[in-house]
């Protein structure tokens, strides 16, 4: 009997299609953090499997995606940096060709009403298109890239896997990348477990004040928990006049969106630098600072910053006390979120 | 009994091998209880009374500008077909990206048509605003084809590209590209238009309902278009809405065949 049922084991196995150096794909399953609002994805028309997620996150970090082969998703939106991009102000597309945005660290992407700086795209199946298109990102358009797909073996194996046959679409490449994105859940840091009450976690004196600060003064623009009210404003950094970024009007043509940046959420902010739209502030010092003093006064600078913040030397102190607490090491060193190619 | 374990056993460990179910989002469009047939759309493409020629001819606006045409695209969504008893036939995933470049585009079939004299059909020039904002799409929704701008999200209804002397731009290019499916932006329009006979749907009939599209409404009412001072248009906004204010009556139905 014990035979018979080994046997039957063995032929169960699955044929090894696809070769196992990859970083684990386990646990795959989407919650909801405990006190965090309803997301507004929900892979509703997206049913999130782990061969769905395997396959998107080959494609995030896939450098086929851009004109010559050599940029992927992950060369910007790296997982040590929080998936933003380390130490670059601006990035830079194929042939060193530079950008005009900072990238935006990524997590927690399904609560997000829209994407990029200016909130131009509205879903997150369709954010792809934006840096594969961009002519100083990617570069490249959908059809050379599906047909690069098509042209390797092991992709049309593992669309197979994910979609149940071996035709490759862009639908399919963007719902398979939006499982993968918004996984990207980031809710296990100090803050949280201290939110949590998790196995005693207890803010040092320093954040705590930090926090209450943080709560009287930033906390309506950077709402907990996800540290970000996804308004656009304009905090009044003088604009730059090489990039001459309209930012949100660039979208919706008014003038009273004029300089208005979607607000970042400060989740992972510490590895995340440099900061800001444009990338400018290289330390959490001088973003800080942005915001208490030196505002550009302008028909659209945020009313809440007319006057900018005051803040003490300590306050501002423990207030960087507080956002280290939103580092999650989880997170940036989860293995499920590593390179596989 | 150990016969009985041992089927317990190989039924336990059989489906345990049964692979997931994968499911696709291709329509699941219920098989129809009454008998129907198809009725198709055909297309026809015009430059006032001469049917359209791409990179060619010469046509005249109605501001007397000289132009070319080299491209012209535009989306039909939404299709219902009214009957005589009042009944409405709506296309389930009504979705066609019209291309002028492409004859197999001009025509198609509407499927699962009920067995009636129909009178009317209505339909949008766009796409529903619901699908500009639902993610990642297939078929004529299909990024590929060009009709979707990236970086705001959301479907070209309709585009045009010629050139003209008039243009002072480099090559006297004309770029049109209506988009905007929200608010005070809003492009999408819906056509409404009677058949001068009935098209009956019988077993043995199937219909052809022949369209006519005249470009030339794009520049004429209510808006006179200039092609010296409106050369290019590339997101939603004010010269979208009126250039999709002046085509929305740009369909007219020449025929339909029984």
């Amino acid at each position: 009997m014990f035979i018979l049922l080994l046997v039957l084991n063995i032929s169960c196995k699955r044929d090894p299609v696809v070769k196992d150096p990859e970083p684990p794909v386990y646990g795959i399953e989407f919650t909801v953090p405990a006190n965090w609002p309803q997301p507004i994805y929900t892979f509703q028309n997206n049913p999130l499997t782990e061969d769905g997620f395997r396959l998107g996150r080959k494609l995030f970090y896939e450098t086929r995606l851009s004109k010559d082969n050599t940029i992927s998703c992950g060369s910007c939106h790296q997982q040590f940096a929080g998936f933003a991009h380390s130490a670059h102000t601006l990035s830079h597309g194929i042939n060193g060709l530079l950008g005009t945005r900072n990238a935006p660290a990524l997590s927690n992407l399904n609560w997000h009403p829209a994407f990029m700086w200016d909130g131009g795209v509205n879903h997150i199946e369709v954010q792809a298109l934006v840096p594969i298109n961009n002519p100083v990102e990617m570069n490249e358009n959908i059809t050379n890239v599906i047909a690069k797909l098509n042209a390797d073996a092991n992709y049309r194996i593992l669309f197979k896997n994910a979609f149940g046959d071996t035709v490759i679409t862009s639908q399919r490449m963007f719902k398979a990348m939006a499982q993968f994105m918004g996984m990207l859940t980031s809710s296990n840091s100090k803050y949280d477990k201290v939110m949590r009450n998790e196995n005693g976690e207890e803010f040092s004196a320093s954040e705590e004040s930090g926090l209450t600060t943080f709560r009287q003064k930033c906390a309506v623009c950077h709402k907990e928990p996800l540290f970000s009210d996804f308004y656009y404003r304009n905090i009044g950094m003088a604009v730059s006049p090489v990039l001459n970024d309209s930012g949100r009007a660039h979208i919706t043509g008014a003038g009273n969106d004029r300089f208005r940046f979607k607000v970042p959420s400060l989740r992972n902010v510490v590895v995340s630098w440099p900061y800001m739209h444009d990338g400018r502030c290289p330390s959490l010092d001088q973003a800080i600072d942005v915001h208490t003093s030196g505002n550009v006064v302008s028909p659209t600078l945020d009313p809440l910053l007319i006057n900018g913040i005051p803040l003490t030397t300590q306050e501002k102190q423990n207030i960087i006390s507080f956002l280290q607490t939103l580092t999650d090491h989880d997170f940036l060193s989860d293995p499920r979120l590593k390179n596989p190619n | 009994m150990k016969k009985l374990m041992l089927l317990v056993v190989l039924l336990t460990a059989l489906s345990a091998c049964k692979k997931d179910v994968k499911t696709t989002d291709t329509d699941t469009t219920s098989p129809p209880l009454t008998p129907t047939n198809t009725l198709s759309i055909k297309f026809e493409n015009y430059a006032g009374t001469t049917p359209l020629i791409l990179n060619t001819v010469d046509y005249v606006n109605q501001h007397s500008d000289t132009f070319k045409v080299s491209l012209f695209n535009y989306y039909i969504s939404n299709i219902q077909l009214t009957a005589t008893d009042s009944f409405v036939y709506s296309e389930t995933y009504s979705y066609h990206l019209i291309k002028a470049s492409d004859f197999n585009s001009l025509e198609f079939s509407l499927p699962n048509v009920p067995l009636k004299n129909f009178k009317a059909i209505s339909f949008m020039i766009g796409v529903d605003s619901l699908h500009n904002v639902s993610g990642a799409q297939s078929g004529a929704l299909e990024p590929l084809n060009g009709m979707f701008w990236d970086w705001n999200s959301g479907y070209i209804m309709s585009k045009f590209e010629g050139t003209s002397p008039q243009s002072p731009l480099l090559g006297h290019t004309l770029l049109y590209h209506q988009g905007g499916f929200s608010g005070p932006d809003n492009v999408i329009k819906t056509v409404n238009l009677n058949f001068p006979n009935n098209a009956t749907v019988t077993t043995a009939i199937s219909p052809k309902v022949i369209l006519k599209a005249d470009l030339l409404e794009w520049f004429k009412t209510p808006n006179i278009v200039n092609f010296s001072t409106l050369t290019t248009i590339h997101m939603p906004g004010t010269d979208a809405k009126l250039i999709a204010d002046n085509y929305a009556d740009m369909f007219s139905v020449t025929q339909v065949q029984n």
